[in-house]
C-alpha cells in the first residue's frame, strides 16, 4: 500500500509541503482500473505526478480539486484522450482488467470503446437522436441488424433516462434537445458501446440545477453497471455521487478514500482546507 | 483604503446635463450616422457600377444574338434538274447534296435577285445555312423557296444602327428587305473570320472540358492535402514551411502558372499543345491553393468537441475525419472551391502561354484536342478589326457571365444543401 511514498518524490514538488498520499485500493467490488505512479508532462512541464489510484467496479470515483490541478488530465489518461496532444508525455502504468494500456499492442480504438467519456460541454453529433446513438454500436459492428440496432438505441436512451422523453421523436436533431437532454444523450451515446468504464469530465458544469440532479440520478442508476469516475468542481456533488473522492492539488494526488471520510474527517490539512473552503 | 476615499471624493459629480456632455454626445451620434451613410453610399455606388456594366453589357450583347437577313428565291427545281427529297434523307444526304452544289445554286439565285454584286450583300458562308436548311427538311428541294440568308457583316452592323456611312446607304437602298431573327448560329457554331459566321459553342465546350478537368484534379487533391494538414500533420518546421508555400501560392500571378504548364506540361512531359488537358491542368495548379486554403479553414472551424466526441466512443482518425469532420466542413469547402473555380473560369493568361489562343473553328471533341475557353474567346474577338465583333464579344462575356451565374447558384444551392444546422 505504501509504496508509493518516497521522500525524494515529495521533494520534486517543491509546493507540496505534505507527503504524497499512498494509493489506496478501498475495497468494495472487483478491481477495474488501477494506475501506479502516473506522471504526465506536456512539452516541458510536468502536470500529473505521482498519482496511484485504483478504481473499483461497485463506486463512483469523484475527483475533486482547484482549477488546473490536474483532475482532468488525469481523467484523460483514462481513455488515452490525450494522445491526441501531441506534446502530452504519459508515464507509469496504467491497467484496465490488469491490461496495460499504454502497452504498445493496445489498440486504442477499441480501448476508448471499452472505456467511455462523457464531456465538460455536451456535444451531440450535429445529426438525428437515432444516429448519435447508434454511430458507435455502428463503427464497432456491435449490431447485425436494423432490429438489433433499434434495440440498443432503446436500451440506452433508457438507461439514461431519455427514452421517454425522446421517443417521438428519434430522429430530429440531436442538437435540438435541451442542455440537459443533450448530455443524458451523451452519456447514452457512451452507454451505447457497453463500456465498462464510463469517465465523466465535469458533466454538469454547463447545467442548471434541475438537469444536474437528473445526471446525478442517473450516474447512482448506473452505479454497479460501470466503473464511473467523475471530475467535479462541486464538492457537494461529490458527496452526494460518489462513494470514493480522491482530492488532486498542483498536479499531485493529496488524498483518496471514501467520501464520508474525506469530506467529515480528512486526514490532511490541504484536503480540509479546501473541503472547508479556505481555498480553491 | 483612507487614501481612495479620498480621491473618490475630490471628483465632481459627472454633469450628464451639461453643454460639455451634450456637445460630446452630439458628436458621437453625428459620427455613427456619418460612418452608416458612407457605408450605404459605398454599396450605392458598387451596385451602381455593376448595374452600368450589365446595362452596357447586355445592350451591346444582345445584338450579338441576333443577325440580320435578306431574303433570297431559290428555285430548287430549276437549278437542280429535279433533285428529289428523299435524295437528302438519310445516311447519303450529306454527300449528295455536297455533289448538288448548294454553293453555286445559291450564287446564282443571289445574282438573278440582288444583280452582280448581290453576292456581296451576304456572309461569306451564308450558303451553309441552306445546306443545313436542305437537311432539316429535304422537301424544299422540290418547290420555289424563300430562303433568309444573313447579311454582310458591315450592313448587319449598319442596319443595327452603328455602321459606317457606305454601309447606311446599302441598308437603305434594301429597305424593307432586311429584317431581323435570333441568330442561331451563335449558339451552334465556333470560332470563324467572317464575325456573321461566328459562334460561342467552341469555346463554351472548350471552358466546359477544361473546367472538369481542373475539378477533378484540383478538389480531391485540395481536400486530401487540407484534410492531411489540418488533421495528421504535425506541427513542425516543415508543415510551416508547406503552409507558407502553399499561402504564397495562391498570390502567385496566373501568368506564373502559365509558363509553369509550359515548362512542364508541354515542355517536359510533351502533351498536346493548346488541348484542355494541359489548360485543365494549369488551372488546377492555380485553383488548389485556393481550396487548399479556404479547405484547412472549413475543417479549422468544425469544433474540436465534435472530434472528441467522436474519439471518445472509439471511432479511429479516419472514421472521425471522413463522418464527421468532412461532412461539416464541406458547405466551406465547396464555397471555395467554387470561388476557386470562378477564378480559373475567368482566367486567360496562362492558357495563352500554353497555347489556347489558336484560332479554333471546331468545338473540340476530347481533352487532348486543340480548344479555346471563353475568356480567351473574348479576348481574341476584342482584338478583331471587323467591327462586327463588337457586338460578339460582347455576346460571349454575356455567355460567361452566364456561366458564372450558373456555377455560383450551383455552389449556394450545395452549401445550403449540406450545411449543417446546430
Amino acid at each position: 500500500m505504501t509504496e508509493v511514498i518516497d521522500s525524494t518524490r515529495s521533494s520534486e514538488s517543491p509546493n507540496m509541503t505534505i507527503s504524497t498520499a499512498p494509493a489506496i485500493s478501498p475495497g468494495d467490488g472487483p478491481l477495474k482500473m488501477s494506475t501506479r505512479n502516473v506522471n504526465v508532462f506536456y512539452g516541458e512541464k510536468q502536470a500529473i505526478s505521482d498519482v496511484s489510484i485504483d478504481v473499483t467496479m461497485d463506486n463512483v470515483t469523484a475527483f475533486i480539486g482547484p482549477s488546473g490541478c490536474g483532475k482532468s488530465t488525469f481523467l484523460r489518461c483514462l481513455n488515452r484522450m490525450n494522445d491526441t496532444i501531441p506534446i502530452a508525455r504519459v508515464t507509469g502504468d496504467i491497467t484496465l482488467e490488469g491490461e496495460d494500456i499504454y502497452a504498445p499492442q493496445m489498440d486504442v480504438v477499441q480501448l476508448r470503446a471499452r472505456v467511455g467519456m462523457v464531456f465538460q460541454k455536451p456535444n451531440p453529433f450535429p445529426k438525428s437522436i437515432y444516429d448519435n446513438i447508434a454511430y458507435g454500436p455502428r463503427i464497432h459492428g456491435l449490431a447485425t441488424g436494423k432490429d438489433e440496432l433499434d434495440n440498443i438505441v432503446e436500451t440506452s436512451l433508457q438507461r439514461a433516462g431519455l427514452w421517454g422523453e425522446v421517443q417521438d421523436r428519434l430522429h430530429d436533431s440531436g442538437t435540438a434537445l435541451s442542455g440537459g437532454q443533450q448530455q443524458r444523450l451523451c452519456i447514452a451515446r457512451a452507454i451505447a458501446v457497453d463500456p465498462e468504464v464510463i469517465l465523466m469530465d465535469e458533466p454538469c458544469s454547463a447545467l442548471d440545477p434541475i438537469a444536474t440532479a437528473k445526471i446525478e440520478e442517473l450516474i447512482h442508476e448506473l452505479r454497479g453497471k460501470y466503473a464511473i469516475v467523475i471530475v467535479t468542481h462541486n464538492m457537494q456533488q461529490a458527496a452526494r455521487v460518489s462513494q470514493r473522492t480522491a482530492f488532486f492539488h498542483l498536479g499531485t494526488l493529496v488524498e483518496y478514500g471514501v467520501t464520508s471520510d474525506i469530506f467529515t474527517n480528512p486526514t490532511q490539512e490541504k484536503t480540509r482546507d479546501y473541503i472547508t473552503g479556505r481555498y480553491g | 483604503m483612507n487614501s481612495t476615499t479620498a480621491i473618490e471624493k475630490d471628483r465632481n459629480p459627472t454633469d450628464w446635463q451639461g453643454d460639455v456632455m451634450q456637445k460630446r454626445i452630439r458628436r458621437r451620434y453625428a459620427s455613427e450616422r456619418r460612418f452608416k451613410y458612407l457605408g450605404l453610399g459605398a454599396i450605392i455606388l458598387s451596385a451602381g457600377f455593376l448595374a452600368f456594366l450589365l446595362i452596357v453589357m447586355v445592350g451591346n450583347g444582345f445584338r450579338g444574338f441576333t443577325q440580320t437577313e435578306l431574303p433570297v428565291d431559290i428555285d430548287f427545281p430549276a437549278m437542280t434538274g429535279g433533285a428529289s427529297a428523299s435524295q437528302f434523307e438519310g445516311v447519303n444526304g450529306q454527300a449528295n447534296l455536297r455533289t448538288l452544289g448548294v454553293k453555286d445554286i445559291v450564287n446564282t439565285s443571289v445574282e438573278i435577285q440582288y444583280g452582280e454584286d448581290g453576292r456581296e450583300l451576304f456572309s461569306s458562308g451564308a450558303w451553309q445555312g441552306v445546306s443545313a436548311a436542305i437537311l432539316a427538311n429535304p422537301k424544299i428541294v422540290e418547290t420555289k423557296t424563300i430562303i433568309y440568308m444573313p447579311a454582310n457583316s458591315e450592313i448587319d452592323v449598319a442596319y443595327k444602327g452603328d455602321g459606317t456611312a457606305e454601309a447606311e446607304k446599302k441598308v437603305a437602298e434594301l429597305g424593307d428587305q432586311l429584317s431581323t431573327a435570333f441568330n442561331w448560329n451563335f449558339l451552334y457554331n465556333s470560332d470563324a473570320t467572317d464575325p456573321m459566321q461566328v459562334g460561342i459553342w467552341g469555346a463554351l465546350k472548350g471552358s466546359l472540358i477544361t473546367m472538369f478537368i481542373t475539378l477533378i484534379i484540383a478538389f480531391p487533391i485540395g481536400v486530401l492535402s487540407a484534410l492531411y494538414l489540418e488533421e495528421y500533420a504535425p506541427t513542425n518546421r516543415l508543415t510551416d514551411l508547406i503552409e507558407v508555400s502553399i499561402n504564397n501560392l495562391a498570390a502567385v500571378p496566373s501568368i506564373i502558372f502559365g509558363l509553369l504548364g509550359l515548362a512542364v506540361f508541354l515542355n517536359l512531359f510533351g502533351m498536346p499543345r493548346s488541348a484542355a488537358l494541359v489548360g485543365g491542368l494549369t488551372l488546377a495548379l492555380m485553383t488548389m491553393p485556393v481550396i487548399v486554403i479556404s479547405g484547412r479553414n472549413a475543417v479549422k472551424a468544425v469544433p474540436p468537441s465534435i472530434r472528441e466526441a467522436a474519439l471518445g466512443i472509439g471511432a479511429s482518425q479516419m472514421q472521425v475525419v471522413f463522418h464527421h469532420v468532412l461532412p461539416l466542413a464541406l458547405p466551406g469547402i465547396l464555397t471555395g472551391t467554387i470561388i476557386g473555380m470562378a477564378r480559373a473560369l475567368g482566367e486567360t493568361a496562362p492558357l495563352l502561354m500554353i497555347g489556347m489562343r489558336a484560332f479554333i473553328a471546331t468545338p473540340p471533341s476530347g481533352i487532348a484536342e486543340p480548344a479555346t475557353v471563353l475568356p480567351v474567346q473574348i479576348f481574341l474577338w476584342s482584338d478583331e478589326v471587323n467591327r462586327g465583333f463588337v457586338e460578339k464579344t460582347s455576346a460571349a462575356i454575356i455567355v460567361l457571365l452566364l456561366f458564372l451565374l450558373t456555377m455560383n447558384a450551383l455552389a449556394i444551392y450545395l452549401r445550403n444543401r449540406f450545411e449543417t444546422r446546430w
